[in-house]
């Protein structure tokens, strides 16, 4: 190769010598086809299909959603797996040691901490896989019991947090100028009250109860929503297809239903994922402070709370519901953080 | 078609922003003009001097402080039925400079196009729609198995025509061009600027085209008005607007394109302007233009000068064309001498 290009002093010039230029009557245009040029290959799919694509890659957040749904599935059955109802007392079987048959070799030997076996001893032929409490109810149906009231109460704070804030963000953003202002001072103000101090007031004011609970953690807790929705419809608004829709005639409520709220949907379904274990959270922290719930209903807070009490002699009514807890948490989390990369409107144009 | 009927009279056209209790941002103050059915009016300018408002209220996306837009003899933002709202509306479409935001990320290219169809013919039935959003797609050069596809599958020349399509859905015969060729590439811009002329043969539209780019502007304007601070300065036919610009700031603009001869564009005498394009909340007294114009004279930051017919069609804003204020502003200067 080098041999060859040493010859040629400049191998440019040299060829041009013998190369005559070719005629002008060759060039043709070449055939241009727009509808190949402009053929889109790949398949065509919508935002939800890719978040949900992109949702699926996410290792964390499809662990988090297979452990939320086992959990959920246990708390709607669980408590039906027996005989025992979450209330029903039996002081003969009180403060019993979990146990499973064929799960010993796990701890689950139904022996106490002294290494003695309380069923043999107590002569008692039932098992019971969490063990019972000091009233002898059964452990298994309190902690799925407690799990699904834990839940419910969550869901249903995170639902009005959505319905208050969108409702609240929306109208103060769209409208804007007065209102607006008018309403940010009211957050503001609302904002500006440690929310603990507002939850137990409230409790206080109102009997304990699965109600107040609930109530009381929406009334600060939409905030957050409300300034969610607020800030993306306010980038929205300013977008030209709203322009090019309000050009064409459209009404208000077609913009906002069709145009504001499937795009404002990705962050508001990220911050309802958040709300949710914030919320287990406050409420098992104000039973836990024994603001929550009141016997003989079950909480996972009110559960944490008893079992904490006789943490060193009988820590299996601690660990259960604080690990039942804990994975709640966790996967709240895992998920909604998955959530937002999936829908995260940066990763796309 | 009447080529002479006016299809848009525009009458001192003021749009005022309050920034706060003290400022308002003047984006547009005081314009005059008229665009005939069927003509292309360019409408050029600075950044921020106003260009894209002016659009904006004419397509009714803000009301105007004051000054009245007439469109075919009735006041666009008068008091009307909503059905005449509507109507209005429909008569006026407006094409975005951004082919990215303009179109909404989470609707198929069918649900953009037929938008305008279902709100201004809701009784039509679906297949009606579908066959006209089709009928759309390739009149403006796409191909109609995309209809299902969204946005962001395309090109931004793609998108510019899914813009395209959108406004003509609902027949309009008027069409605010925002700068529909600013995001575009080169080769993209005079796809979508031919379309806009076939088009306009094809449909006898008339437009309004919003733009920064004179060649371009030149190209498919019949006549070009030069925006500067929120006011027309000159406004003359396009041809003429190039080997005769009268007014200062027109000349410079002018200056500024760069030619495709290198050996001209070495001899190009280039007409710099001073300083930055001054806030629209504190404009300038007298002459908007006198802090940068290179033939300012004293009368320039004393006397606003009226927007006149120097010329048959040919419109200006300038002290230098007036008269008598020349020969006043000459026997000063003869006085001084003596």
């Amino acid at each position: 190769m080098t041999v060859k290009m040493k010859k040629d002093v400049n191998p440019i010039d040299s060829r041009l010598n013998h190369l005559t230029e070719p005629p002008d009557e060759l060039f043709v245009p070449a055939p241009l086809d727009r509808d190949v040029s402009e053929e889109i290959m790949t398949p065509s799919i919508s935002f939800w299909q890719e978040a949900r694509e992109r949702l699926f890659k996410n290792k964390g957040a499809v662990f988090s959603l297979i452990v939320l749904a086992l959990l959920t599935l246990l708390a709607l059955v669980g408590p039906a797996i027996n005989e025992h109802s979450y209330r029903s007392q039996n002081i003969a079987h009180s403060n019993l040691p979990p146990k499973v048959a064929g799960l010993e070799w796990l701890g689950f030997d139904g022996k106490d901490v002294k290494g003695n076996d309380v069923y043999a001893t107590r002569n008692i032929e039932e098992n019971y896989w969490f063990g019972t409490d000091e009233f002898g109810r059964d452990l298994w149906t309190r902690v799925w019991k407690g799990t699904q009231i834990s839940l419910f109460i969550a869901v249903v704070a995170a639902a009005l947090d959505l319905a208050i804030g969108v409702l609240y963000g929306g109208i103060s953003s769209f409208y804007g100028g007065r209102l607006d202002n008018i309403m940010q001072r009211i957050i503001e103000v609302l904002v500006g009250i440690p929310n603990l101090i507002v939850i137990i007031l409230f409790i206080l004011i109102l009997e304990p109860g699965i109600t107040s609970i609930i109530l009381a953690l929406v009334v600060t807790g939409w905030v957050g929503m409300a300034r969610v929705v607020r800030g993306q419809i306010l980038q929205l608004k300013g977008q030209e297809f709203i322009l090019a829709s309000r050009t064409l005639g459209a009404s208000n409520a077609r913009l906002i239903g069709k145009h504001l709220l499937p795009n404002v949907m990705g962050p508001i379904i990220v911050t309802v994922m958040f709300t949710i274990p914030t919320a287990i959270f406050f409420e098992a922290f104000l039973s836990f402070i024994g603001l929550g719930l009141q016997a003989p209903l079950a909480s996972l807070g009110v559960l944490i709370e008893d079992g904490y009490k006789s943490m060193r002699y009988f820590s299996y009514k601690l660990i259960f519901p604080a690990a039942v807890i804990s994975l709640i948490m966790i996967s709240f989390n895992l998920l909604a953080d998955g959530l937002r990369d999936a829908l995260d409107p940066k990763m796309r144009r | 078609m009447k080529k002479n009927e006016d299809l848009l009279v525009i009458n001192d056209l003021k749009k005022h922003f309050k920034i706060n209790k003290k400022d308002t941002l003047k984006a547009v103050d005081g314009i005059s003009f008229t665009i005939k059915k069927g003509e292309t009016l360019g409408l050029v300018g600075e950044s921020g001097c106003g260009k894209s408002t002016v659009g904006r209220t004419i397509s009714q996306i803000y009301e105007p402080t004051s000054g009245e837009i007439l469109f075919e003899h009735e006041d666009v933002h008068g008091k009307f039925s909503k059905a005449e709202v509507k109507q209005k509306k429909r008569d006026i479409q407006m094409i975005f400079q951004d082919p990215y935001s303009s179109l909404n990320p989470r609707l198929t290219v069918m649900e953009i196009i037929s938008e305008g169809l279902v709100i201004h013919t809701p009784d039509a039935s679906v297949k009606e729609r579908e066959q006209q959003v089709n009928e759309l797609l390739e009149l403006v050069g796409l191909n109609k198995s995309h209809s299902g596809r969204y946005p962001h599958e395309f090109s931004g020349g793609q998108r510019q025509r899914i813009g395209i399509a959108r406004a003509l859905a609902v027949n309009p015969q008027f069409i605010v061009a925002d700068e529909p060729i600013a995001a575009l590439d080169v080769s993209i811009q005079a796809q979508i600027v031919n379309l806009l002329k076939t088009l306009q043969e094809e449909k006898e539209l008339t437009y309004l085209f919003i733009a920064h780019d004179l060649s371009m502007v030149k190209y498919i304007s019949d006549r070009i008005a030069v925006m500067y601070l929120g006011r027309i300065v000159e406004l003359t036919d396009s041809e003429n607007l190039y080997e005769n610009p009268m007014h200062p700031y027109s000349e410079a603009l002018l200056s500024a394109i760069p030619l495709p001869d290198p050996k001209m564009e070495r001899s190009r005498v280039q007409i710099l302007l001073k300083g930055d394009v001054p806030s629209p909340i504190d404009i300038p007294s007298g002459c908007r233009f006198h802090t940068r114009c290179p033939r300012a004279m004293d009368i320039c930051s004393k006397l606003d000068p009226a927007f006149v017919e120097r010329q048959p069609g040919h419109f200006v804003a300038c002290h230098l064309h007036d008269e008598e204020v020349m020969a006043a502003e000459k026997n000063e200067w003869g006085s001084v001498s003596v």
